[in-house]
Parts: C-alpha cells; sequence; structure tokens
C-alpha cells in the first residue's frame, strides 16, 4: 500500500518543527534553510501553509533530469535524488511545477523531499496533525469523514 | 553546540562589527539569554548610567536552546539598563528572530555607544555589518520591516525594529520582530533609539548543531512535548483561548484591576474576553479571531490572529488595518480595556495594533491612560489639556490617544513617558499604579496577595512575568495555594523567581511553566549544553541570576523603599468579590521575603549569601 503526505494548512500554527526536523533526518542539523518542507505565512490572511514535494506519479523532474539521477523507491513511491549521480544541472528545479525540488550551493546537488525512505520525521514532529501520513488512495478520507459528520440527518420537518 | 560560543559585538560610535569567543565559564555560571547576557551587563556597564546615553549597552541575546526543536526554543531577550524604570531591564520575545540569530552563528549582539546618524544591523551568518537607516527612520515598525525585507530582496531576512515611538522618546517603547512579536517592557526600543539604531535583519543558515548528546537530547524533548500536550492548560486552554482564557477567571476571582485599580472587577469583562473573542460579529458575521498561532518551534500555539471589524469606529477608511494581524493577549486587552473601563473589544483590538505597528507596550501605555483618565475626573486634568474628552471607558479618547502616542503628538507625548511621571506632574504621584516607574500588569495585588510581592520585589519594576504566583494562587500549578493570605507567599514569590530565571536564560517560553516545572527542562538542558546541568546547578543557577540583578539595581540607588506597592493597594479595600475588605499585605510579606532571600532589613544580600551565590 503506497502512502503520501498529506497536508492541512488550516492546522498549521507556523511552529516549523517539520523544517527543524527535516533538516535534522537528512542532515543532522537543526537549520530550517536546509529543510525540504517549507512553511509559507499569509500574514494579511492570518494563514500558514506546510508545502513540499507531492512525489507526482509522471514526475516532471525525472523526465527531465539528464542524467537519470532521480529514481523512484520502489517501496515508497518516492521520487529520490542520487546524489552520487546528480551533476547540479538544475534542470529538475525548472521542470518541476510547484518548486519543489531546490538546488544546494553547499553540495553542488539538488534536494527534495524523499519521504524519509517511509517513515516522514515531519508528519512525526509535527503537534497539530497538519502533517499525516496516509493511503495514498485515500487521502481526501478525513475531510470526508467531517463533512460527512455535517451531513443533515435529522429527519424533515412534517409539512 | 547549544552555545554558538560567538558574540557580535557592535560598537556603533565607531561603526564597527567584531566577532568575540563567547566564555564558557560564564556560561557554565549564568546558562544563557537572561542571565549570561546580564553578567556580560553588569560587568561592562556602571549602574548609574543614565539609561539614554551612549554609556548604556544593549544586548540581544538567546538562549541555549534557542534554535533547537525543544518546545518553545525560539526565544531571545533583550538586556539594558530599562528607560523607563533605570533598573535592569530583560525583555523576552518570541517570533522566529531568536532562532535565526542563532542560526547566523551568534549567542549574543551586544551593541554599544551610539551613531552618529540612524543606522541598522544587517547580518548574515558571519558577514555584519551597519548600514544607513535614515530612509526608515520615521517608518513604522510594519514599514521597517517591508522596505528591508525588500531592499534584501530576501523574504525569508528576520528582522527586529522600533516604530516611531522609540524614535520619539516613548519611555515604555519596544522592540518588535516579526511583525508582532515584542521585548515589551521597560523601555528597551526607547534605548535602541537613543543609540540611534534602528532595525536588526537577520539570515542565518548554519543551524545549530553537535549538542552535547543529540539522540538523548530529542528524547527528553520529545517527552517534554508530551508534557504540554497532556496538561489543560498548554495542551487545550492557550491554543484555543490564548492567554485571554484568564480574562473571566480573574475577574471572577475579584483581581482584575479596573479603573485605575479603584475596583477589582470590571462589568464588561466578558465583552473583551477570549469568549467574546471568538464569538460572530452582528456587524459582519465574523469572529475577532481568525486562528491561533506559534512561534517558533511552539507546540503551545498561544498566539492570537485577529481581524478587526472594518466597520468600526477606529478603522473607517483605514483599509490598511483591515487585514489579519496579531491579537489581543490577556495583559493587553486587560490594559487597554478594563483599567480604563472600556468594553469595547474592536476598540482594544485597534489600539493593540497601534502598539504593534509603532512599537510601544500596551501594558505602560493603557496603565498610563487608566491614570489619566482618573486625574480627568477628579478635574485636575482638562478636555483642553487631553485635548478631548477623557471619562473612564471613553474608546473614543482610547483608540486617538494610541495614535498620537505613536506620532508623539499633543498630550499623546505626555502619556509616552508613563504613569509615573504623568501623575507626578499633575501633583497626583500616589496614582501611578506602578513599582520603580513600571506599570502593574493585570492583577490586582489585593485578590492575589502573591501578586503584591511579586510586583513590589520584581528587578525590573512591576512586572508579573518575574514570578507567575497565578499559577499557584489561581490555577493551582503546581500547588494551589490561597490567593487571600500572605502566608507562605515569600517562600512561593522566591521559588518562582528562581525558576523563572532559569527557564528566561535557558531559551524556551515562560508559558511552558503551566505544564513543565525544572524537572522537565533539565534532562532538554543537560543533555544539550555542556557541562553537569544537575537540578541543583540549574537552582544554584536562578538565585544566582535573581541576586546578581538586585545587586545591579541597588548599586544603581534603588533601597527597600523602592520594593513598595502605591497606597492605593495598602489602604483602599477591594470593593467586591471574594478579596472584598482586603488590602495588600506587602508590608507583612517584604521582610519575610527579604529573610527567605538572605538578604538583610534593607534589601540587601548579606556576605553569606553573596558568596554561597559565587558572586
Ligand atoms: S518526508 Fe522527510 S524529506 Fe520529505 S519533507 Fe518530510 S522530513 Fe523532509
Ligand atoms: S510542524 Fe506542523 S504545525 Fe508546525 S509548522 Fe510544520 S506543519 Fe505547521
Ligand atoms: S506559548 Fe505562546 S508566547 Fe510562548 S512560545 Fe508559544 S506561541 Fe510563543
Amino acid at each position: 500500500m503506497q502512502k503520501s503526505l498529506h497536508i492541512d494548512p488550516g492546522k498549521c500554527t507556523g511552529c516549523l518543527q517539520c523544517e527543524m526536523a527535516c533538516s535534522y533526518e537528512n542532515y543532522g542539523v537543526f537549520n530550517i534553510s536546509k529543510s525540504r518542507i517549507k512553511v509559507f505565512n499569509f500574514e494579511h490572511e492570518g494563514r500558514k501553509v506546510p508545502y513540499t514535494c507531492t512525489q507526482c506519479a509522471e514526475a516532471w523532474c525525472m523526465t527531465a533530469c539528464p542524467v537519470d539521477a532521480i529514481k523512484i523507491d520502489a517501496a515508497t513511491g518516492a521520487k529520490v535524488v542520487n546524489e552520487a549521480t546528480c551533476v547540479g544541472c538544475k534542470v529538475c528545479t525548472i521542470a518541476c511545477p510547484f518548486g519543489t525540488v531546490n538546488y544546494v550551493a553547499d553540495t553542488g546537488k539538488v534536494q527534495k523531499c524523499d519521504l524519509c525512505g517511509g517513515d516522514p520525521a515531519c508528519a512525526t514532529a509535527c503537534p497539530t496533525g497538519a502533517i499525516t501520513y496516509v493511503e495514498s488512495d485515500w487521502t481526501g478520507l478525513e475531510k470526508m469523514r467531517l463533512w460527512a459528520g455535517k451531513t443533515d440527518t435529522q429527519p424533515r420537518a412534517n409539512a | 553546540m547549544a552555545w554558538t560560543r560567538k558574540i557580535l559585538r557592535v560598537d556603533l560610535t565607531n561603526g564597527t562589527c567584531k566577532s568575540e569567543p563567547l566564555n564558557m565559564k560564564l556560561a557554565q555560571e549564568y546558562l544563557g539569554q537572561r542571565g549570561l547576557a546580564t553578567k556580560y551587563f553588569v560587568d561592562e556597564v556602571d549602574p548609574k548610567v543614565d539609561p539614554l546615553s551612549p554609556a548604556n549597552k544593549l544586548i540581544m541575546a538567546t538562549g541555549p536552546l534557542t534554535g533547537t526543536p525543544a518546545s518553545t526554543g525560539g526565544r531571545y531577550s533583550v538586556i539594558t539598563k530599562g528607560a523607563l524604570t533605570g533598573a535592569i531591564a530583560c525583555s523576552n520575545s518570541g517570533g522566529y528572530f531568536g532562532a535565526e540569530m542563532k542560526f547566523a552563528g551568534w549567542d549574543m549582539i551586544i551593541f554599544e555607544g551610539k551613531s552618529p546618524k540612524p543606522v541598522y544591523l544587517s547580518v548574515e551568518d558571519d558577514k555584519a555589518e551597519l548600514r544607513d537607516a535614515s530612509h526608515l527612520w520615521g517608518k513604522t515598525v510594519w514599514q521597517t520591516e517591508e522596505i528591508i525585507k525588500k531592499s534584501h530582496q530576501d523574504p525569508q531576512v528576520r528582522v527586529c525594529s522600533i516604530g516611531r515611538s522609540g524614535e520619539n522618546g516613548v519611555l515604555y517603547a519596544c522592540i518588535v520582530n516579526d511583525l508582532h512579536r515584542a521585548a515589551g517592557r521597560s523601555g528597551v526600543g526607547t534605548v535602541m533609539g537613543s543609540k540611534n539604531l534602528k532595525a536588526v535583519a537577520l539570515r542565518g543558515t548554519r543551524g545549530v548543531a553537535g549538542m552535547k548528546d543529540a539522540k538523548a537530547f530529542m528524547k527528553a524533548a520529545t517527552a517534554a512535548k508530551q508534557v504540554l500536550k497532556d496538561n489543560a492548560v498548554t495542551g487545550q486552554g492557550l491554543p484555543a483561548f490564548g492567554t485571554q482564557v484568564l480574562m473571566n477567571v480573574i475577574n471572577e476571582m475579584g483581581a482584575l484591576p479596573t479603573r485605575n485599580h479603584r475596583d477589582v472587577q470590571f462589568e464588561s469583562a466578558r465583552k473583551i474576553s477570549a469568549e467574546a473573542m471568538a464569538e460572530k460579529r452582528p456587524t459582519d458575521g465574523k469572529s475577532n479571531l481568525v486562528t491561533n498561532a506559534a512561534c517558533f518551534g511552539c507546540t503551545i500555539a498561544c498566539g492570537r490572529v485577529s481581524k478587526i471589524d472594518a466597520t468600526h469606529f477606529s478603522v473607517v477608511n483605514k483599509p490598511e488595518y483591515w487585514g489579519a494581524t496579531g491579537g489581543l493577549e490577556y495583559e493587553a486587552a486587560w490594559a487597554l480595556g478594563a483599567a480604563n473601563g472600556v468594553g469595547d473589544l474592536e476598540a482594544l483590538t485597534f489600539a493593540n495594533m497601534i502598539c504593534n505597528e509603532d512599537g510601544y507596550d500596551p501594558i505602560s501605555f493603557g496603565a498610563t491612560v487608566g491614570a489619566a483618565m482618573e486625574l480627568y475626573d477628579l478635574g485636575i486634568l482638562t478636555k483642553e489639556q487631553i485635548g478631548m474628552d477623557a471619562p473612564f471607558g471613553s474608546a473614543e479618547a482610547l483608540c486617538k490617544l494610541a495614535e498620537m502616542t505613536a506620532r508623539g503628538e499633543g498630550f499623546g507625548k505626555e502619556l509616552g513617558l508613563g504613569s509615573k511621571r504623568l501623575c507626578a506632574k499633575y501633583g497626583k504621584p500616589e496614582l501611578s499604579m506602578s513599582v520603580k516607574g513600571q506599570e502593574f500588569p493585570a492583577y490586582d495585588s489585593r485578590g492575589i496577595q502573591g501578586m503584591g510581592l511579586t510586583y513590589a520585589t520584581s528587578n525590573r519594576g512591576a512586572c508579573h512575568l518575574r514570578s507567575y504566583t497565578v499559577a499557584s494562587e489561581v490555577l493551582g500549578i503546581p500547588v494551589k495555594t490561597d490567593p487571600l493570605v500572605t502566608e507562605g507567599k515569600a517562600d512561593l514569590v522566591k521559588a518562582f523567581q528562581d525558576a523563572t530565571s532559569v527557564f528566561d536564560s535557558a531559551g524556551v517560553c515562560v508559558f511552558t511553566t503551566f505544564a513543565w516545572t525544572l524537572a522537565d527542562l533539565q534532562p532538554q538542558l543537560d543533555a544539550a549544553c555542556e557541562g553537569d546541568w544537575t537540578m541543583e546547578k540549574l537552582a544554584l543557577v536562578g538565585e544566582r541570576i535573581w541576586n546578581m540583578e538586585r545587586q545591579f539595581n541597588n548599586a544603581a540607588g534603588f533601597t527597600a523603599k523602592d520594593d513598595d506597592l502605591p497606597p492605593r493597594l495598602k489602604t483602599e479595600p477591594a470593593k467586591t468579590g471574594p478579596a472584598k475588605g482586603l488590602v495588600s499585605g506587602i508590608d507583612k510579606m517584604r521582610p519575610e521575603y527579604y529573610k527567605v532571600r538572605g538578604w538583610d532589613a534593607n534589601g540587601v544580600p548579606t556576605k553569606e549569601t553573596l558568596s554561597r551565590l559565587g558572586l
């Protein structure tokens, strides 16, 4: 069963625990500038929106890579950058419609979310449930449940 | 490393920035942030210095847990000699600024001297330089942040700045970061303004690494987060209602100071409470509260994001105020509301926005308006002098006076000097509800006796955050004590003061202490910081910090006489509520407290006390 990160911006408080967890998991340092998930703060609307790679089924980044450095992890379905192969040409950063592949000047390679090998650190760290790791076929299940609860089940008043 | 081991020293007079190593011996004795920066401050600055002279210094400091995933690990403090008080000042702020300072590789930034012209400090990791700020002078906090982000072409830069009030000499000006988070009290922003320093812009990409035992730290931090989650206040009350959860509670206790402390219960408390913020307004069908928000690393998320009612008189034709922005927290709602008898939630929201936009302390401002309204009520201040009718309860006067104070116009100039100077000028010094020149926050010393002692002995002037005995006397944390009696309060206040000194020096938020005791913080510090951070060591560090601050104040000229409350609280009994008939027992508690502290009858630490603490 394939799983996906599911993001519910309505629950996000902007604490950045996810960003710290991501940098720690992948680089062993608490450093939000190295995080693959980014939380955007739309100040005047009072909205905070976490955003990262959605692991497209037909991944533009993977198709665009001239050296085949981006491969599918068979276990998780994540599109994973092989740093040894990546030449830092940045074509994938252009190809990704969402901007979730980014170049890292320090290493001369690109980085993107790899679902942490199936145990996403950001989802574990998130205190509010804004990021969860759920069955890909049913990312909408929780929303359906909420709306289902709002469905009017009261008997109609007699005419 | 939990500490970056680097200090940035900025000489504003000569325009230089230098890196120097952190004194690690002192870090072992004073931990970080409040404690460590105060140690640097008292070692380098003459206690008699005029707060607004170039010889005063201003330190921005992080703690060892700032920038780590410890819950609320994003705090920083500003340490200086306070413009409002002349006492040691230490104002703490959340948001994202503190963590960014750490990520850039700095434990502290020490500002000294005075720049010949307006400047701001720009820091990108190791690179620090002073830049011209003449184009920023005269701008609000909100404008300043926007202009800096644009000119740096970097939306990720974190900014703290002063607004016009800090430039104009409002004595309780704040330093505001991330638009609505503030190092709020004692006039730290006024000191910054006196140095011609408009802002600090930070960008850090180094992060925090190399803790003593990262695995153990993650384990301790995770366990401590669970404690916050499982606690009713930090897990449910604060995220849902913010600190405003207290408004109705404190009012019912008869401890909500109203109309400059004439009353202890406010008939309109409900209208300005958390519950009211969440209700739909009849005008536009929306609630004042939009959502809650967190500071960096915080798993509590007490912050309020509000939208004002666009039809309210204060913002008619002012669309710039219609968007979402920082909303009311309890102290501000009290000071702008109950303290003046104003029960109009939207008016308080507006005045609070102005405080954020132009960077001044809503507690001192609101309480000073309360004093002015009493002077008006007594016929001492007239309509002509104030420029408007200003009876208790006037939302119009509150909003107008907020804008005038921000801009330094008319009577706003007098309000900007605080209640102590205002009341003295008009021959009624006893009407200033303050200690050491700093206005009380939102708890009446008659209905919560421990808070009277807290205010009287707070090293930075009246303040609730130095020993929040409300936790024990009202909420029963960690044990319930009777708010109406003085017995045992000396010990209680000392214990809270010492523990809080540690929390303020660690890099975490004092609101964690609704759920955490020192025993929850200790394993996190011990795993993160080099050295052996036992409970005993931390207790000693806390007490050492408190006594060090006290020594500075004593040397600055404060005496036991300054550990006192205004006569009203000692002679005019509470009129209603559970504390009806009671006055503050401060005169009984003070000598008991000195004894518990190991100080002599004049409030001076004895030789034995000092040597026990290594001072
Ligand atoms: S799943 Fe892992 S790599 Fe992807 S954003 Fe979350 S923490 Fe980062
Ligand atoms: S950890 Fe969760 S709540 Fe915090 S910023 Fe990330 S998504 Fe938002
Ligand atoms: S509890 Fe509130 S003030 Fe403290 S860090 Fe969290 S959001 Fe900020």
